[in-house]
């Protein structure tokens, strides 16, 4: 028996330490995208700028897509971070949350008339009551997570269910059509600026949380109420108030997402809109490498993580892949990228590679 | 060579980031032979005992059972062994019967014959008198109940080689005794035992052999009347002890009632918990003790002072003014800090790193809206990791990879930051070695000196004494007696404790 003494390495230098870092999953994930798109057909990075149909310049091609349609998925990404980091669970009525607060914005602009020819109120307005909606919507399945305990998935189930027919119920179940072009700028492009507006409004939210979470402790007690309530609540939070506290953020989340999914339509389908969003934005989450059982975060990974979502479903719509179908063909490429990313397989594959470097070792020696 | 040994353990490698947790480590056991594995914590007991359970890989060396070298990658792999393992910490499913929790994952069948495992189980309890039903749920017993039950899944499971990782850490004195009692039945079956313990007395009371570890190697194995007390610590602290009586030397003066007002104090204090309503204060600089059997509820008396239970009467003063404690941020506010109990449940944040939970208490008082930036929480985690030697690869590490007795002093250290009046230490020297037992006693003592107060509650007796000026005396969830001055002895403690009726 030979006792060689295997010194213990220091972890492998740079290569190592990104592969250690959590936001090394969703950017090797959206590499791998790009590569697959670069090999199969590289017009998937063309970007030209033509007129719309309102004669101003704009930006097209599939990573402008990307960006625009992303850019709802970024920001509820935000607000589902929190959730899933303090609660250990996820809000599935995101969708019916944006409905409500589509529909209640819609309502607030038309008032009765649902084809009106001015505004009745200012968008500003409309948008601030609708916040307010979707703030209660989170406050109540907040109050059912953290006050009543209730599984996350469990309690936003009722909302996941209702929430349409509320919905609709808001606006008597007519479909109000906005005809004003301003408010179309909101989901679509200002005049003048070509790049789509919708990735404004998330840069504005990643900053504004980037700067929440650097000049608060929301990172901090999320997290902590997240790995260990008991221990939390002896360190003086309240892990109620907190967990909660997420939810009504996620709801500002649904508010800012529902403003650019109506201006889009410049209406509302309430059956449609924003359908399946929430799985989306929970796979986010997950491929940004967080533990969906709560706990420690990385913020900046899941709004990445929003975008890749986003980068497959275009590449998928762009091979012609019919949107019955797509579910199933995302279902496949989200399998890949979870397993990649969970733990035990990073733990294999390095542990695998260590050994690959042991036996060379063993070999010199 | 005449080769006798059941379990052999040759050259054992193990490191971890930053650490090199076991190097050329040999451990021998013989059948039926009780096996001491003792060291200071982060010597790698913990670590060998996983290696030898497969729950780490070993990175090199070899492990023969019976004389034929086997490969042990997970702890199915032990089981099939026939090596056991009884945890420090409780590794049963809470939430299911005690009869499932002895024979869960057991079964080749598929079909499981409820009646027949109740009955095996309701046998098997009776016969190692553990005072539970086996229909019941585990997560109603108590946790000593709990830890017997993982014991009696382990001897049930006919194992050759039985590993108790501290599980005498929760038990009292008579359900001590019942352990050693059915380990020296196992014994006389030629069970193999290894027994990790902190408490000395228990290693001299049953044990045959002592292997020593310090600091990832062997330090050497002893029989055990060739290794008297003073030199197995010094073999584990790896110096010459000056001994624990060089605290005994520090004269536990009185505070002297000049007449201010208390630090803290309580009148007709009472909780959800069930504890009788009762007195309590503490002067300036005074360390004083709860003591009682496991149950009696002296935790429950300073989770009711710093809020962590509901309070549902009595009147608090601080400084001789009246307030309103709650829930934990009130007493915070008020100058008091709390380490709990439980560690793992109540004390660290496992996933967060060393700084942040250090930081965390301070930082909550501080406020929401004012972080520390880096470089204030990286000096506070500095300053305290140097202060109370907390062995850590670096601040960034998370808390739980590191040692029992490491995660207890960045706990104290949280609390040592937030600078309070008036400190709850609740059980701080469970499952920690005798050295960094004795810096935590010397600390008490020293931030006594320096004006703080303290509560120290142990379920060792000798530690309070060496460290408390006066104690309360709890039974049965009521205050029964205080002792303090030429009061303070064994003898005494004991027949307040049992009320006088008891001899």
């Amino acid at each position: 028996m030979s006792t060689i003494s295997t010194k213990p390495k220091s972890q492998g230098g740079f290569a190592g330490k990104l592969l250690k870092n959590q936001i090394f999953i969703p950017i090797a994930a959206m590499l791998l995208l790009l590569l697959f798109n670069l090999i199969v057909d590289p017009s998937f990075f063309k970007i030209t700028m033509g007129l719309n149909s309102d004669g101003n310049p704009v930006l097209s091609g599939y990573l402008i897509t990307i960006l625009n349609n992303g850019s709802e998925l970024a920001i509820l990404a935000i607000g589902m971070t929190l959730v899933t980091a303090a609660s250990g669970g996820q809000d599935i009525s995101v969708g019916a949350a944006i409905a409500i607060a589509g529909s209640t914005l819609l309502r607030v602009l038309c008032g009765t008339n649902t084809r009106p020819d001015v505004l009745r109120t200012p968008v500003f307005v409309a948008f601030i009551v609708c916040c307010l909606v979707a703030m209660a919507f989170g406050a109540f399945n907040g109050a059912l997570v953290a006050i009543f305990k209730i599984q996350p998935m469990v309690a936003t189930l009722i909302l996941y269910t209702a929430g349409r027919s509320i919905a609709a119920w808001i606006n008597n179940n007519e479909l109000p059509i906005i005809s004003d072009p301003k408010f179309a700028y909101y989901g679509g492009f200002i005049p003048g600026i070509p790049v789509p507006t919708p990735f404004f409004i998330a840069v504005a939210c990643v900053i504004v949380i980037t700067l929440v979470l650097k000049f608060t402790n929301l990172g901090l007690y999320t997290q902590a109420v997240g790995i260990n309530e008991s221990s939390s609540r002896l360190n003086g939070l309240n892990p109620i108030f907190i967990k909660w506290l997420t939810f009504v953020v996620l709801g500002l989340c649904v508010a800012v997402a529902a403003l650019i999914k109506v201006s889009r339509l410049s209406s509302i389908n309430y059956s449609v809109i924003a359908k399946d969003i929430e799985m989306d934005a929970i796979l986010a989450v997950a491929l940004g490498g967080n533990a969906l059982g709560g706990g420690k975060f990385n913020m900046a990974a899941s709004i990445i993580g929003a975008f890749v979502i986003q980068m497959l479903t275009t590449t998928l719509f762009k091979f012609n892949v019919p949107s019955d179908a797509l579910p199933a063909y995302k279902a496949v490429v989200v399998i890949v990228l979870v397993v990649i990313s969970a733990p035990v397989f990073r733990d294999t594959m390095s542990g695998l590679a260590k050994k690959l470097g042991a036996a060379k070792n063993k070999g010199v020696a | 060579m005449e080769n006798n040994n059941l379990l052999e353990l040759r050259g054992i490698y193990k490191s971890f980031p930053g650490v090199k947790a076991l190097q050329n480590v040999d451990f021998f056991l013989k059948k039926g032979e009780i096996h001491a594995l003792m060291g200071e914590n982060g010597a790698g007991k913990s670590t060998l005992i996983k290696v030898l359970t497969g729950v780490y890989t070993k990175d090199d060396g070899e492990i023969s059972l019976d004389g034929q070298e086997v490969v042990i990658r997970s702890p199915q792999d032990a089981q099939h062994a026939g090596i056991s393992t009884v945890y420090q910490e409780i590794t049963l499913c809470p939430n299911l019967s005690v009869a499932e929790n002895i024979y869960i994952g057991r079964s080749d069948e598929i079909y499981q014959n409820w009646r027949k495992m109740n009955e095996g189980a309701e046998k098997m309890l009776k016969s190692l008198d553990i005072p539970a039903k086996a229909t019941q749920q585990l997560g109603s017993c108590s946790i000593a109940v709990q830890q017997m039950v993982a014991i009696a899944r382990a001897v049930d499971m006919d194992c050759k080689v039985l590993i108790l990782d501290e599980p005498t850490s929760s038990l009292d004195d008579q359900e001590v005794q019942k352990l050693f009692g059915l380990m020296r039945e196992l014994k006389k079956r030629g069970v193999g035992i290894i027994f990790v313990t902190h408490f000395l007395d228990q290693v001299y009371e049953v044990c045959d052999k002592i292997t020593v570890l310090r600091d990832g190697k062997l330090v050497g194995e002893y029989e055990i009347k060739d290794l008297p007390r003073v030199q197995l610590v010094s073999k584990m602290l790896g110096k010459e002890l000056d001994d624990l009586s060089d605290i005994h030397t520090q004269e536990n003066q009185s505070v002297v009632d000049d007449g201010s007002a208390p630090v803290f104090e309580a009148e007709g204090l009472a909780s959800t918990e069930g504890i009788r309503p009762f007195d309590f204060n503490i002067r300036k600089g005074e360390v004083n003790g709860f003591t009682g059997l496991l149950g009696s509820g002296r935790s429950e008396c300073v989770r009711a002072i710093f809020g962590a239970d509901r309070v549902i009467s009595g009147t608090v003063k601080k400084d001789g003014k009246t307030v309103k404690i709650h829930k934990p941020i009130d007493a915070m506010k008020n100058g008091i800090g709390y380490l709990p109990e439980d560690r793992k449940v109540d004390g660290i944040i496992g996933d967060l790193s060393v700084r942040d939970n250090i930081i965390l208490a301070l930082q909550v008082m501080k406020g929401f809206f004012k972080p520390f930036t880096k470089a204030e929480a990286n000096d506070f985690a500095d300053e305290y990791i140097k202060a109370l030697s907390i062995k850590t690869a670096s601040a960034d590490t998370p808390i739980k990879s590191l040692s029992g007795g490491n995660q207890q002093k960045c706990i104290l250290a949280r609390w040592l930051l937030t600078h309070p009046d008036y400190l709850i230490l609740d059980e701080p020297t469970r499952g920690i070695d005798v050295g960094t037992k004795v810096d935590i006693q010397k600390l008490v003592l020293k931030l006594a000196s320096e004006g703080m107060s303290i509560t120290f509650i142990s379920s060792e007796t000798d530690e309070m004494l060496r460290t408390c000026s006066r104690l309360i005396v709890m039974r049965d969830r009521k205050v029964v007696g205080e002792l303090k001055g030429e009061d303070l002895t064994q003898n005494k403690i004991m027949n307040t404790i049992a009320g006088g009726e008891g001899q």
